[in-house]
């Protein structure tokens, strides 16, 4: 895509993100929506520019949101303060699993991360804080920095909206910076990367806690935004869900995850009215017919597409 | 002696039983993977998923059909093995050359499309299959009443076991299927049929399985998700003992399910997860699980 | 197809789909809600049945109130307190629910109950047992309407240390519920002259109680009781005598519905006592229901399924003689009103939320003493409200202790 047509898309885009409460569409659920782009945008960095394919990441959205909603509760802490102790769990957490499951690669690293998810799982169902299969329930929006009440639907979607165009930008920023260039070099072909002379796991580590970073304030928003944390945050469902979302929009695209959580979190919403109960099982068929015949995602083969018709621009990567 | 630190010997031994009854399924699951794994490098994450199957298979071959559980035993791995082929054929072959990651998430959509539509299907609260007339009775051990079932089921997994291992390791058709692990198209030089090799090995693992969910359909529940978190449990299990290792994967599962009973003495609140706990130390220490080789 | 067109016509569905939202009901309909386990454990229990109890209700009362049709919104929270929360929130916002029932799980309905008190909607719940629902966790819009953890355990637990079993050991469901009766019973058995040994949480759903049985067994107490229930109950029922613990330890059923009992047999729970709030063969007027309600389901209702029938026209009654949907008025008059109908006759619901009615101690028939399909129990003893749900606790900042 030309410079000039994705800058219309995003401003496109980004009108309609900022008229959403004019047009009938209920708040909380696109919220939830932001909440799981955010986390799918999380998920890409590790995937998509990392090529690391985590099968344990609802550990760090749902830690970060039980912290989160524990310090809220518990301590009545202020939101700002309490998202900051959610993230900060989460990135302790990213540093462990991380340095664990960085020591092997792809199926390893996969299997790792899975096992090492469910423990967390475990941990919250079981750990005194976390109210087991209750969850924490009824966590208060509270008001940030003591001035703005984020009781109102539409004042918390602006926030969340907000939060999430920063992150946006901060993961596009990333990407283009050296650091993520070289992340990149090491996606492509790692003995290479190491024969340069880069301290590889410093950098996949990196990328693995700065993922985790961004999944934990994903989830401690999605807490305060529904008002609860539950074990359906940490399961492992969940990693499978933003897998997903990561794969049908388009791994490595920067517009892709948000397109794919936009889709699933729409079938999960809606869907489920139409269809009951089949919903998991028709996931499943979206990611089998992903991984067979669509495996770049939908933006992934748009811009291949769109790309052969600019003969401009090489063939690589993503929209942007 | 009738108590180490406090509890009592018998507790201490009827929990060491029944983790040995748990670790025949790991055994057996992480057996299926270790061979389907070893021979086309899919990490088969649907393996929970046929398991389910094969419990379901039961079930229902008994509601509909009146196939009694002996009978189940070899037609429910049966039909599940070329449910397996079925699924090497339409899917898994188109990934083959690509990276091992889209075969492990793709058998992950397949699971999830066989546990949404049981569930939807069936309700997940499930039913359990009634045990054999011959089975049903108690054995007493003195420290347990032990169900003559779960004696049976260490027995029939540990023969499946070794009688698998001895197959693989020790006869002329195990050196073919090795063979093309180590160069398939050497093989196929040779004439034999590679493709085929492979959609047989899937249909193996996975009644493997099967035969798994055959033989725990009377001790759990029937229902939708009971290979949902096994599954991951069995990864966790393959990770250990390390990946490809026929051998390690049947050591390492009967031990696990010890070590796993012995917790539930000791600390209950951590037996779900001191699996994942051996898994991160033996990581640390020997990235290449307990009998991989790097 | 051209892939641009692909792409704008993705977006165009999608913009469609999620703007098209239900009309609020924008007051010419009364909306009822029925969130429930539908598929899982207690899907028996309630589930499809309690549906089916909730349609017969509105078409009672004649399928309107104040000229308003009643219409009814159902669905399933799996046993997850997430879901039952963000559905319950979403009706209210968006398809202007009055009044929401169900439950069947009592984490779900702690849940629930915060997200009714902020959009003030009243919420019945029919098959919860925690009795923190009218303690702790109480809220003005909500009324515990069938039974709880309370009068359950009063009636069983009393029951049964009364015959002389006196030292217990429990499984437990490890969730509100089964701490709430673990702990209700508990008390009970102390008060009684008993003794409790220990207890074991059990995850909700476990598929083999092996393990967790033969720690019950290692502690030598002479009742094992099941603070579980649905299929919970009757698996852990199952593997108790697989594993012969229920030749050395009694069972103690702390909750246990007629679907349990007929999916268990009368063979393996002859002789079980429990606490019931409702019983299909009690007099004419259950029997009457239990008919029309057969004719339809193909089995008997559970007290939680005829909960629901007698909870929605006791709304709908309140909603009439107040003239209004308001929540407010509604369950102030819902507070005042005397209930009587096929489930009790002789119920109200107190400052707390609770609904005091009798309940009644029951034994399972044998399978000789059983006379025709469903006739599993045999009447032990009626306690009268005061004395199953006992005292105001002073808990709820509603009710202060007199």
């Amino acid at each position: 895509m030309s410079v000039r047509r994705t800058a219309i898309f995003y401003a496109l885009i980004a009108v309609f993100a900022l008229c959403v409460p004019w047009l009938g569409i209920y708040p909380v659920f696109m919220m939830k929506l932001l909440c799981f782009a955010m986390f799918a945008c999380a998920y890409n960095l590790l995937l998509g520019f990392g090529r690391m394919l985590s099968f344990g990441h609802a550990a760090f959205f749902g830690s970060a949101a039980y912290v989160t909603s524990w310090l809220v509760t518990a301590h009545a802490w202020g939101p700002a303060t309490a998202i900051l102790g959610g993230v900060a769990a989460a990135a302790a957490l990213g540093f462990v699993i991380g340095g664990i499951a960085i020591r092997r690669h792809g199926i390893y690293f996969a299997m790792i991360t899975l096992a090492l998810g469910q423990l967390v799982y475990f941990v919250c169902l079981e750990a005194p804080f976390t109210g087991g299969e209750n969850g924490l329930q009824g966590v208060p929006r509270g008001t940030l920095f003591a001035l703005l009440p984020l009781r109102s639907d539409v004042v918390m979607y602006y926030l969340v909206l907000g939060v999430f165009i920063g992150v946006f930008l901060f993961i596009r920023r990333v990407v283009h910076s050296p650091y993520g260039q070289v992340l990149k070099a090491i996606r492509e072909n790692e003995p290479r990367a190491i024969s340069l002379g880069y301290d590889i796991n410093r950098y996949k580590l990196l990328a693995f806690v700065l993922s985790a970073v961004i999944a934990g304030l994903a989830g401690s928003l999605n807490a305060l935004v529904l008002g609860f944390a539950t074990l359906t945050d940490v399961q492992q469902s969940t990693s499978g869900e933003v897998i997903l979302m990561t794969l049908l929009g388009g791994t490595g695209t920067f517009f892709g995850p948000v397109v794919g959580a936009a889709i699933v979190v729409t079938l999960q919403e809606y869907l489920s009215d139409i269809v009951g109960g089949w919903v998991t099982a028709i996931i499943g068929v979206i990611f089998v017919a992903c991984v067979l015949s669509f495996r770049r995602g939908i933006v992934g083969e748009l811009a291949g597409r769109l790309l052969r018709s600019d003969p401009k621009r090489p063939v690589a990567g993503a929209p942007g | 002696m009738s108590e180490i630190f406090g509890i009592p010997v018998a507790v201490i031994l009827g929990q060491l039983t029944l983790g040995l009854v748990n670790g025949s399924f790991y055994a057996l699951l992480s057996l299926g993977l270790a061979v389907i794994f070893g021979l086309m490098g899919v990490v088969n994450f649907a393996h929970g998923a046929f398991y389910t199957l094969g419990a379901f298979a039961a079930l229902l071959g008994l509601q509909y059909f009146g196939i009694n559980y002996w009978a189940a035993l070899l037609l429910a791995p049966l039909a599940v093995g070329i449910v397996g082929i079925i699924v090497e054929r339409l899917f898994l072959r188109h990934l083959y050359r690509l990276d091992p990651l889209y075969g492990l998430l793709l058998t992950f959509g397949l699971a999830l499309i066989v546990e949404g539509s049981l569930h939807q299907v069936f309700g997940a609260s499930g039913e359990s299959y009634p045990v054999p007339d011959s089975l049903a009775g108690v054995l007493n051990l003195h420290f347990m009443f032990l169900p003559l079932y779960r004696a049976w089921v260490i027995v029939a997994s540990v023969v499946v076991c070794f009688g698998t291992w001895f197959v693989i390791e020790r006869t002329s058709l195990g050196a073919t299927l090795r063979a093309a692990t180590e160069n398939a198209p050497l093989l196929q030089a040779f004439g034999v049929n590679v493709p085929i090799l492979k959609a047989a090995t899937y249909g193996g693992g996975v009644a493997l399985a099967a035969l798994a969910g055959v033989l725990a359909s009377p001790v759990v529940l029937v229902n939708s998700h009971m290979g949902t978190s096994l599954v991951i449990v069995v990864f966790a299990v393959v990770v250990i003992g390390g990946m490809g290792s026929i051998l390690g994967a049947i050591v390492t599962g009967l031990a696990l399910g010890v070590i796993e009973g012995f917790t539930k003495v000791i600390y209950p609140e951590a037996s779900n997860i001191v699996v994942f706990i051996i898994m991160a130390l033996v990581l640390m220490i020997r990235p290449a699980g307990l009998f991989g080789k790097e | 197809m051209n892939f641009r067109t692909l792409g704008a016509a993705t977006l165009a569905v999608f913009l469609a789909v999620m703007t098209q939202r239900p009309a609020l009901a924008a007051g010419d309909e009364v909306v009822i809600g029925d969130l429930d386990d539908m598929s899982g454990v207690y899907a028996d229990v309630m589930g499809a049945g309690g549906i089916e109890s909730i349609k017969m209700a509105i078409a009672d009362f004649g399928g309107t109130v104040l000229g308003k049709k009643i219409t009814l919104l159902t669905a399933d929270h799996q046993n997850k307190p997430d879901i039952g929360a963000s559905k319950f929130r979403e009706w209210a916002d968006q398809n202007g629910l009055n009044m929401l029932l169900g439950g069947s799980n009592t984490g779900v309905n702690i849940a629930m109950e915060k997200v009714g008190a902020v959009k003030k909607v009243p919420l019945f719940h029919i098959g919860p047992g925690g009795a923190s629902l009218t303690n702790e966790d109480c809220t003005a819009y909500s009324i515990h309407y069938v039974y709880d953890t309370t009068s359950l355990a009063n009636g069983t637990a009393t029951a049964i240390v009364n015959s002389g079993a006196k030292t217990w050991f429990y499984l437990t469901a490890d969730y509100a519920f089964g701490t709430q009766l673990q702990s209700a019973a508990s008390k009970v058995v102390e008060a009684h002259g008993g003794k409790n040994v220990g207890a074991v949480r059990v995850p909700l759903g476990t598929a083999d109680f092996s393990s967790f049985l033969l720690q019950a067994q290692g502690s030598g107490a002479q009742v094992l009781g099941l603070a579980n229930a649905g299929t919970d109950f009757s698996n852990s029922l199952k593997a108790a005598n697989e594993f012969g613990v229920t030749k050395t330890m009694k069972p103690a059923a702390l909750l246990a519905f007629i679907s349990d009992i007929h999916s268990l047999g009368l063979k393996t729970a002859q002789g079980l006592y429990l606490t019931t709030a409702w019983y299909w063969d009690l007099n004419p007027e259950t029997r009457a229901f239990a008919k029309r309600y057969f004719a339809k389901m193909n089995r008997e209702p559970t007290m939680d399924q005829a909960g629901a029938y007698s909870a929605t026209l006791t709304y709908l009654k309140a909603v009439k003689a107040v003239g209004t949907t308001d929540s407010d008025k509604v369950m102030a008059e819902l507070k005042k009103m005397k209930i009587s109908d096929m489930f009790t006759r002789s119920g109200y619901i107190r400052a707390d939320g609770a609904m005091i009615h009798d309940m009644y101690v029951m034994q399972v028939k044998s399978p000789q003493e059983s006379k025709y399909s469903w006739d599993y129990y045999k009447l032990v003893k009626t306690m009268n409200g005061e004395e199953a749900f006992g005292p105001i606790t002073g808990l709820c900042p509603l009710a202060p202790k007199k």
